[in-house]
């Protein structure tokens, strides 16, 4: 029943981001941008950053980001279903909270895994190399810390229903977590005050874990940090997002 | 169908004043409505309508007081009140990119029925609702009553026996109204439904309602039937106007004689005055009135006698006009 209404929400996403595929396609065009028009210019720094490819160090901070940025913005798309009448429509129904919830998140972290698939693709053709099964493992930590991502996002669109509250709530948080989280560059290159200040960012070592994974070094203490923050992030959305959906009725 | 006692919904006001403070929405209403009954919900912006209707249909919790709705518990039993309720909300109900078609039919899958069941119970829909040919449309597509008619469509999906409509025909234009009021008064001659609606217009819960319950200020002030509460209002408007101003006063008091208010000035236009009062049995009174006035030459732009609207009615139980802020 549960997984049931969960795919009708998801299938009736789904339809409704394919047809209207501007959102999609630019989803997809801006890691491509990121990756060609940034990427040449890691490349005669990689040696000094620490790397042997300058693509096995970029395209993962790419991954996070994908997964912060497209994710964060999804709630977006909420406020104006709820303008429209549909929450409300789909909550009068007796048709599970979490599962309106969780059949957008699936659409979400679609959307995502298919960018980051496209990301990863396309940056073989630019000389990426490293463990494939890094790589897969990497995508599946993004995947996660997008669903929570979404998860938060929707939370605040039902609580702020409202565009202008929302915008500038997610620019603020957005943006150190992009700079502090060592996604274009390593933070291991800044000062020690920097690197201080974004010990405190749980979005870095999951960044540094999947650059770890798609070097190909598994069980190493970073890669279990970033899993563990992935895994704990991925519960807090989940939790705040579900409770915002089950409030506000009886 | 509907049972509520002391229903009440107190909101954490955010006031300008940044202090915070409870605000009583609705204040302990008690709602009783019989199968196959169809009730108005009437009163004018903001005197708590809609959060009744959010607290019967499990949209929001009440702070206080209790509710069985379709014979379930709304506080305890939600799911099976959602299971047996339509509710058409004032804000719509689908995207305006989606097809007409595929809401309707992923709306009925949400309650549990299949897909293919869906289908035929949304074309069926449409077809009683003239959405035929729609099935495919977007709802940016439509006309305001197309859009409103889906909605209904969308409530009625899975067979309630109850629908509650939130404000079915604001925003209407007035042949579009008409149209919908047909369809509504439908949905118990063809389908044996109970309905509940809100509404600020008159004329709807006249034309469409066995009964009216009157909410101010999230209180009910009065439940009857529109013909009841009409007779509350003590007699006829008869409104004179003058075409010399100068003899309002002498037309006042023959005015006067036959009323049972006090005259009153009514706003005087270019060079005439009106003068108006409410009179027992007008008909027959007006006649006299006439010539009473006649006799003293007094020359009259026109006379109207208005029989009492709801918004009258409204006037005597609240001392206000419903359209005020409306």
């Amino acid at each position: 029943m549960f997984w049931r209404e969960t795919y009708i929400v998801f299938r009736r996403q789904l339809r409704l981001a394919l047809r209207n595929p501007a959102w999609v396609i630019i989803g997809l065009v801006q890691p491509i941008l990121y990756l060609v028009l940034f990427g040449p210019l890691l490349e005669p720094l990689a040696g000094s950053l620490g790397a042997q490819n300058a693509y096995t160090l970029f395209v993962p901070g790419l991954l996070v980001q994908l997964g912060l940025f497209g994710a964060l913005f999804a709630g977006f798309g909420l406020i104006a279903e709820w303008r429209a009448g549909v929450i409300e429509a789909e909550r009068v129904t007796p048709a599970s909270r979490t599962a309106l919830l969780l059949g957008r998140i699936l659409r979400d972290v679609l959307q995502l895994f298919v960018q980051g698939l496209v990301l990863i693709g396309l940056a073989f053709l630019f000389g990426l190399t490293g463990s494939i099964g890094g790589m897969a493992l990497g995508l599946v930590l993004t995947v996660l810390l997008g669903a929570a991502c979404a998860a938060a996002s929707n939370a605040l669109a039902l609580t702020t229903k409202s565009e202008d509250v929302m915008a500038p709530v997610i620019n603020s948080i957005a943006l150190p977590v992009l700079l502090l989280s060592g996604i274009l560059l390593p933070m291991t290159i800044g000062p020690q005050w920097l690197q201080v200040v974004s010990d405190f960012m749980p979005t870095k070592y999951i960044v540094n874990a999947i650059r770890e994974l798609f070097a190909g070094n598994f069980f190493t203490i970073t890669t279990m940090w970033g899993v563990i923050w992935t895994l704990a992030l991925f519960a807090a959305g989940l939790y705040v997002g579900t409770r915002t959906f089950r409030k506000e009725n009886a | 169908m509907i049972h509520a006692r002391g229903l009440a919904r107190t909101f954490d006001g955010r006031g300008r004043g940044k202090q915070k403070e409870q605000v009583k929405a609705v204040a302990g209403v008690d709602i009783d409505v019989a199968e196959g009954e169809i009730v108005g919900f009437l009163g004018p912006n903001g005197a708590g309508k809609t959060t009744t209707l959010r607290m019967l249909t499990t949209l929001l919790k009440p702070t206080a007081g209790s509710a069985t709705v379709a014979g379930y518990d709304v506080a305890t039993q939600s799911q099976q009140v959602r299971r047996s309720i339509g509710y058409v909300s004032q804000s719509g109900s689908t995207s305006p990119e989606a097809r007409a078609g595929e809401e309707i039919m992923d709306h009925g899958m949400l309650y549990g029925i299949s897909q293919k069941q869906a289908e035929t119970r949304g074309r069926e829909l449409f077809e009683q609702l003239d959405l035929d040919g729609l099935w495919e449309r977007q709802p940016r597509a439509m006309s305001g009553g197309q859009r409103r008619r889906l909605d209904i469509a969308m409530g009625l999906v899975h067979d309630p026996t109850l629908v509650f409509l939130d404000e079915p025909t604001t925003g209407l234009d007035p042949q579009a109204r008409a149209n919908l009021w047909t369809h509504i008064s439908d949905l118990r001659v063809k389908r044996g439904a109970t309905i509940f609606l809100t509404t600020h217009y008159l004329d709807e819960a006249d034309a469409l309602c066995d009964r009216i319950l009157v909410i101010d200020h999230g209180v009910i002030v009065a439940s009857d039937t529109p013909d009841a509460l009409k007779r509350q209002v003590s007699g006829d408007l008869v409104e004179l106007v003058v075409a010399d101003p100068a003899q309002a006063p002498a037309a006042a008091r023959l005015l006067a004689a036959i009323a049972d208010s006090e005259p009153a000035d009514g706003a005087a236009g270019a060079g005439a005055a009106t003068v108006r009062a409410r009179v027992r049995g007008a008909g027959h009174e007006v006649a006299g009135l006439i010539r009473a006035l006649d006799a003293e030459g007094i020359a009259l732009e026109s006379i109207e006698v208005r029989r009492p609207t709801l918004d009258d009615v409204f006037l005597t139980l609240t001392g206000r006009s419903l359209r005020e802020g409306a």
